[in-house]
């Protein structure tokens, strides 16, 4: 056993460290806020200059071809930087889906290179987070197929010129079978987009598909055997999402804790009460448990042939990260008292990120009742 | 022991209940349950002075409608079931049982009838930027010249600063003495020239904070309350009485209604024995707070004050406001999540559950943090 990083890792993190501290920071978090999308696009090919783009992507298709712990060291940097741009939803989720769907590599060099924004469609209001619930259906024709239904609160879909869009060729709305992956331009005739800010951040939309027509060549992957890769790729997107959560959670823990060292009340900097110390105890202790899920659950989930160990990592983790990062992130606007619920400070935003994060990628109850439905290798 | 309504209260809920369906405003905001639509505050505000219920805690003598403990319980309830806005407490809660102990009869009359008829708009300056918990470190400075005090210093979290019409104030008049004793309660007029209010957003996206920055304001002397140097006596009952408000168990009835409302809109919700028993398990601690409070209002019935108690209220009170509000967001899922501006699928519960969740943060933090109250009921009641 053996929980060090490589001397890549280590270099990547720190890479990833100092430009989420140095070269973002929370004037850069803000000024984004006012771009359209909340992403820069200045910031958006920086990141691609530095490979992160194409971390998720192999070797063969332009990548870096990194693994999940990879991923995971430049989500923690982004989240402990609150950087916004979409590295998740728009870098992290499609490299994954189209290499494990296989096929189209001229996708996969456009998310490596950051030249096409990408957004993946696959949640449905009443899905209660199931990627196999998918009413949105795609029929076959003599030239391709056409698409029709629609998506729920759709992560990046505001700036993507590709949406990857989950639809059923086959079967019932619950069915794993008949799920199958089309690239679809965002500017499409019959694609109707509603964007909206989402807490925390960043940008997303619900989507109408209204007989939408692709060819064939829009099809990712085999047909009706979107499934597996779609939830393999939502594993790897939420890993990410919990590292990113980790990094926030640890900016919390770091500024919290500076904060109570200088605020000074009755006389004495606050940290001196012990009801105090011992909530700033048990943010730490609430962090390292999520450290250790965070790097549980990006090493099992490539390092697994089993789809059942990495559904269980990955549940295990998001379980307990929507938990404790909810837990820091209200202790840690606590503890600042009234300064912590403005929008002046960086507290308040590192909490709306924290509170948006439980609601994404499968909330708790999903993700424990996926825990306990799967059997243990 | 009797825990049940008598036929008469019976007969006063059905007469507010009535009246209130009638008159409650529309654009209220109800699912926020945070006053932030200014005009209609103030007409409902008004509307209730015109009948005389606006300032229903009141005895008779100053303008109120001389109800007993259960019916003010009772009126809370139908007006927070309706989906009405609580009124502001800044005079209502505050300044008026403050004036009617302390203030003298001068003051007594300029001052009580226009809150009570919705007129007049209160906000209370007491924090500022060193001294929160600490309240007593206050700097802010009124020297005595001639009939004026000249106020000089800076409030901060000054709640609809920029609505009011005016501020009740803690200020230092001595700085010799002990800080507890050298503080006084002023009456501040917010068109006093001097005065600058700057606003501050908070983490639900609203403005309702404010900093008020005070510079040589002058303030006539027969606006001091009480003695000179009485400030904080006045300051620690004011406070007595702000937080038994703050329990908040009618309005946290109306939110997790609706939220049973907005579960029963959704199968995968409401087929959902997870979320029955998180629903269950709220009402059951609500149940608990409900009954503590009802105890703490008969006593206050039988002409106790409300005391040390109301901290307990209040903690459990503002973590179940919260309990319900995470609850809201996290059942909404992505319903939850857009940002100021409401999607087209969701329920409007969820779709007003992010900011309220995010402003409730604040429930913990107001009118005393719950750790201050947790230090109140250690000493005063445990003494430890
Ligand atoms: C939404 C909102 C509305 C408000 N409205 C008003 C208003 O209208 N008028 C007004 O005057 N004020 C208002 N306040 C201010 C409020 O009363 C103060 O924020 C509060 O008293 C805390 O003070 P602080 O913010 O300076 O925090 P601090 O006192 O700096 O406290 C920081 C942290 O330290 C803890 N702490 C401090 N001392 C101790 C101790 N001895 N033991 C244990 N823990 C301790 C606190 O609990 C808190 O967690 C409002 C605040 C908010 C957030």
């Amino acid at each position: 056993m053996d929980f060090s990083y490589s001397q890549e890792q280590e270099m990547l993190r720190d890479s990833a460290a100092k430009f989420a501290l140095k070269g973002y920071g929370f004037e850069r978090y803000q000024s984004t806020l006012d771009q359209p999308g909340h992403c820069d696009p200045a910031v958006w090919s920086q990141m691609a200059e530095f490979g992160w783009l194409g971390l998720a992507v192999p070797e063969d298709a332009g990548g870096l071809g990194g693994s999940a712990l990879d991923v995971a060291l430049v989500c923690e940097a982004l989240g402990s930087g609150m950087v916004l741009e979409p590295f998740v939803a728009g870098a992290v989720l499609p490299a994954r889906l189209l290499s494990l769907a296989g096929g189209q590599p001229a996708l996969l060099e456009a998310v490596a290179s950051g030249t096409t924004q990408f957004a993946v469609a696959w949640t449905e209001s009443g899905t209660r987070h199931d990627p196999a619930f998918c009413t949105t259906r795609a029929k076959a024709q003599s030239d391709g197929y056409m698409l029709t239904g629609r998506k729920q609160c759709v992560l990046n879909a505001s700036n993507a010129q590709t949406l990857i869009v989950a639809a059923r060729t086959s079967g019932e709305d619950g069915d794993e079978n008949g799920i199958s992956l089309f690239a679809v331009e965002a500017s499409a005739p019959g694609v109707e987009l509603k964007p909206y800010p989402i807490m925390g951040g960043g940008y997303a939309a619900d989507l109408q598909f209204d007989a939408v027509k692709v060819d064939g060549s829009a099809l990712v992957g085999s047909l009706d055997a979107g499934f597996e890769p779609l939830d393999a790729a939502l594993d790897h997107a939420t890993a990410a999402a919990c590292a990113q959560a980790l990094g926030a959670m640890s900016a919390l823990l770091e500024r919290t804790g500076n904060y109570l060292k200088v605020r000074k009340q009755f006389g004495t900097p606050i940290g001196s009460f012990q009801v105090l110390q011992h909530r700033l105890v048990d943010m730490f202790v609430e962090v390292e448990q999520s450290r250790s899920m965070v790097l549980m659950s990006s090493v099992r989930v490539d390092s697994s042939p089993e789809a059942s160990v990495r559904r269980r990592a990955v549940s295990a983790a998001k379980a307990y990260l929507a938990q404790s990062s909810k837990f820091v992130a209200q202790q840690a606007v606590q503890l600042h008292g009234g300064i912590g619920v403005t929008e002046e400070l960086d507290i308040g935003h590192y909490f709306r990120q924290l509170s948006a994060f439980g609601n994404l990628y499968g909330d708790r109850t999903w993700h424990l009742r996926r825990f306990a439905a799967t059997p243990a290798a | 022991m009797n825990l049940d309504f008598s036929p008469e209260d019976q007969a006063f809920r059905a007469e507010v209940r009535a009246w209130i369906r009638d008159n409650v405003p529309e654009q209220a905001g109800p699912a926020i349950g945070i006053p932030s639509h200014k005009e209609t505050q103030f007409a409902w505000e008004r509307k209730l002075g015109q009948k005389g219920w606006l300032a229903y805690t009141w005895p008779q003598e100053f303008g109120g409608p001389g109800w007993s403990a259960t019916q003010r319980y009772i009126f809370d309830t139908e007006r927070a079931l309706a989906g009405a806005p609580p009124s502001s407490p800044f005079g209502l809660a505050m300044l008026g049982p403050v004036l009617m102990k302390y203030g003298n009869d001068a003051q007594k009359q300029r001052y009580l009838p226009p809150i009570a008829r919705g007129e007049e708009f209160w906000c209370q300056g007491y924090s500022e930027p060193g001294a929160g918990s600490d309240l007593a470190g206050l700097k802010t400075q009124a020297k005595r010249e001639g009939e004026h005090y000249v106020v000089n210093g800076q409030k901060i979290w000054t709640t609809q600063a920029h609505w009011a019409n005016f501020m009740f104030c803690l200020v230092r008049t001595n700085t010799e003495v002990p800080k507890q004793q050298g503080i006084s309660f002023l009456l501040i007029d917010m068109r006093t020239p001097g005065i600058e209010i700057r606003p501050i957003t908070t983490i639900d996206g609203h403005h309702h904070l404010n900093e008020v920055f005070l510079t040589n304001v002058r303030v006539p002397a027969e606006n001091l309350v009480g003695d000179e140097g009485q400030g904080w006596t006045i300051a620690k009952y004011l406070l007595t009485h702000e937080r038994t408000s703050i329990a908040g168990v009618p309005d946290s009835y109306y939110q997790l209604g609706r939220l049973r409302e907005a579960v029963a809109t959704d199968a995968a919700l409401s087929e959902d024995p997870l979320v029955s028993h998180r629903l269950a398990a709220l009402e059951v601690d609500l149940l608990a707070l409900e009954y503590t409070n009802l105890r703490t209002l008969d006593r206050v019935a039988k002409g106790q004050p409300p005391g040390s108690e109301s901290s307990g209220l209040k903690i459990k009170g503002t973590e179940l406001q919260q309990a319900i509000s995470e609850a809201q967001m996290e059942l909404g899922g992505l319903g939850a999540l857009p940002w100021l501006s409401p999607a087209d699928d969701a329920h409007p519960v969820f779709a007003a559950a992010t900011q309220r969740y995010n402003f409730l943060r604040a429930s913990s933090i107001y009118g005393g943090t719950n750790e201050i109250q947790k230090n109140v009921l250690a000493k005063l009641l445990l003494q430890l």
